[in-house]
């Protein structure tokens, strides 16, 4: 796509008045699935690759045998989470995020999962490991490591993301940054583990319960409050992570896994379990994770997150070096189900076409959209905006802060939008 | 299907034994339970569970500001600034309102709704570089501290589960409950 080839960008330009869907050089999402110009797509990227056929030298001499544990290609060292600088007076605490512009598919690598710690990542050993379940029940129980690998598990790919994903967006000046630096703040795996509530018949639940709280065994003992109808509804204690054991960022050995709310809830590191009348108002349910609206109340215990949408390619800092045809990326989710529908457009949000939705879309989990674009170096103003399995339509920024207000930080899920320059830079922009 | 085979001749067996049978307990995952938690006591908990809620009692010690004086300035000040309006980590546990149209300031005086919330978080989470060093009566004391500062009690005033509980945060009619709306 970065060669430029007088006869095909002609081909390109009538078959864009044929498939055109929308402004600005939207094409029909059924463009490269049989129809039309997949043949001209390839012979520019066979121009890209050039005309040296010499073996290479990798081709003449064998390479290193089996390894104990894979690692991806040194090719691909600069795929990386970005951890930032560590902060000496928040030993352990911070957050890194997931390059999602370097990725595909739906599934996040586990060393490229997002991270948010509050002390750091502890060091636990399962054997010294205990889960405890108290307060309202029957019976008090504790739970080692090797019992747990004996329960019944079951498996579910979705995502997680932190309610802090994207909260820069709601602050007035644009931030000029990637879609990792933006919104990398959401991963998907698939999670396997015990349904909470099998752990919880067995300790008995007292009918006066209405609240768990989950602690985690981590040098913060980060807490944090879910009521009761959820934990027996759909919540996991995950154990593994896309077929391993969870990586010691994840939680090790243990995590609580709640699907579609807000990230903090899912406990790493998960070693208490307490059924109670009321939430226990720790720290990061009362001074963080709420919103302030403008009339200066909170509000808190806002778990699910809302339908949300993001285009990683082309995305922030990336550079489109020649016009011709591009493929719009990116991913959707919701906490509310599974995604019906993505939409598209390149010309700031005035026309819309649909986008073909790559993956059967599960239940809470990541969808891949994709949607053919011819950018004939003009200017562009590329949006994404997602209709969940409940009916629920991602907002515009406008929407989203005519709701919550201008001092909200948690729970940013409207439409973003990447401008492009006629020179092919894009950037972070509001429409 | 066997299962029903074997109890469809008998209704009235059937009803009973689901009238037995809480919903939870129906669930497949439960039938296939191992069942190997081990039965414990809550005395054997007193260090491991360190919730500190409304609803919990907090654990028995008190403390007053003028004897978490010495503590606050020896294991908190360095962050949080001599007199806790922040520190080098502009980490601020004192003033604000958040009442005002200035840009919010999120304090323990202008935005915790609750006290109890103020020892459950220093006894698990601070200091950052040694959580869990303080005894309880030391997390007592410097809450007292942290409170004498925010002007919500004197510094004579004896903080305890009592105490703390029933004190009045500022705030504490500021937050939405969302959680019936999920």
């Amino acid at each position: 796509m970065h060669i430029k080839k007088e006869p095909e960008l002609t081909r390109l330009d009538s078959a864009s008045a044929e498939f055109a869907v929308a402004g600005n050089g939207l094409l029909s999402r059924r463009l490269l699935l049989g129809l039309g110009l997949g043949g001209a797509g390839l012979s520019v990227a066979s121009g890209a690759l050039g005309a040296d056929f010499d073996i290479p030298a990798w081709s003449k001499q064998p390479g290193p045998g089996p390894s104990g544990y894979g690692q991806p290609s040194r090719f691909v060292e600069g795929i990386q989470r970005d951890p930032g600088r560590a902060n000496p007076l928040y030993p352990g605490g911070g957050a890194s995020r997931t390059p999602l512009h370097q990725l595909r598919g739906t599934i996040t690598p586990n060393g490229l999962h997002f991270e948010r710690h509050h002390a750091g990542v502890p060091d636990v050993d399962p054997t010294q490991h205990t889960l405890v379940i108290n307060g309202l029940v029957a019976q008090p129980l504790a739970f080692d490591y090797e019992s747990l690998l004996r329960y019944p598990m079951v498996s579910r790919i979705q995502f997680l993301e932190c309610s802090g994903n994207s909260g820069a967006l709601f602050r007035d000046t644009a931030v000029d940054g990637t879609a990792q630096s933006i919104n990398g703040l959401v991963s998907c795996a698939e999670w396997t583990g015990i349904p909470l509530s099998v752990l919880l018949d067995e300790a008995g639940v007292s009918p006066e319960a209405r609240w768990i709280s989950a602690v985690g065994a981590d040098a913060a003992s980060m807490g944090r409050s879910i009521p009761l109808d959820k934990a027996v509804d759909d919540v996991l204690v995950a154990l593994f992570q896309n077929g391993e054991p969870l990586r010691p960022e994840q939680g090790y050995p243990m995590r609580l896994f709640v699907p579609g709310w807000e990230g903090n809830v899912s406990v790493k590191w998960l070693t208490q379990i307490k059924l109670s009348k009321e939430p226990s108002q720790f720290r990061d349910e009362t001074s963080k994770y709420t919103d302030t609206l403008s009339d200066r109340r909170s509000l808190q215990f806002t778990f699910p997150m809302g339908v949300k949408s993001i285009i990683t390619s082309p995305s922030g800092k990336m550079q489109l070096n020649n016009p011709g045809l591009y493929q719009i990326e990116g991913l959707a989710w919701s906490g509310a189900g599974s995604i019906a529908k993505v939409e598209i457009s390149a010309d700031g949000g005035v026309t819309w076409a649909q986008a073909a939705l790559d993956t059967q879309a599960g239940d809470k989990s990541l969808a891949r959209f994709r949607l053919p674009w011819h950018w004939n170096a003009n200017p562009a103003q590329l949006i994404s905006r997602a209709t969940d399995s409940a009916g629920n339509l991602q907002p515009t920024r406008s929407q989203l802060l005519a709701e919550k207000g201008a001092l909200a930080f948690y729970h940013f899920n409207a439409q973003q939008c990447w401008a492009v320059t006629s020179s092919g830079e894009v950037k972070n922009v509001y429409v | 299907m066997s299962m029903f085979k074997t109890t469809c001749f008998s209704a009235p067996l059937l009803a009973l034994g689901l009238a037995l049978t809480s919903p939870l307990a129906m669930s497949q995952e439960t039938l296939e339970s191992p069942q190997l938690g081990r039965k414990i006591t809550s005395s054997e908990l007193i260090e491991l569970d360190l919730i500190a809620s409304n609803e919990s009692a907090l654990p028995a010690g008190s403390g007053t500001a003028f004897q978490g004086r010495e503590i606050y300035a020896a294991q908190c000040a360095s962050c949080h600034g001599p007199d806790g309006s922040g520190g080098p980590a502009n980490q601020k546990l004192v003033g604000g309102n958040i009442k005002s149209t200035e840009d919010p300031v999120r304090t323990v005086g202008s935005y915790w709704p609750h006290g109890s919330t103020l020892f459950d978080y220093v006894r698990r989470a601070m200091p950052a570089n040694a959580p869990k060093s303080l005894s309880d009566t030391e997390v007592y004391q410097v809450v007292a501290y942290v409170l004498f500062m925010n002007g919500l009690i004197d510094q004579y005033k004896i903080i305890n589960a009592d105490t703390l509980l029933s004190l009045k945060m500022p705030n504490a009619g500021g937050f939405i409950d969302m959680s019936a709306s999920h």
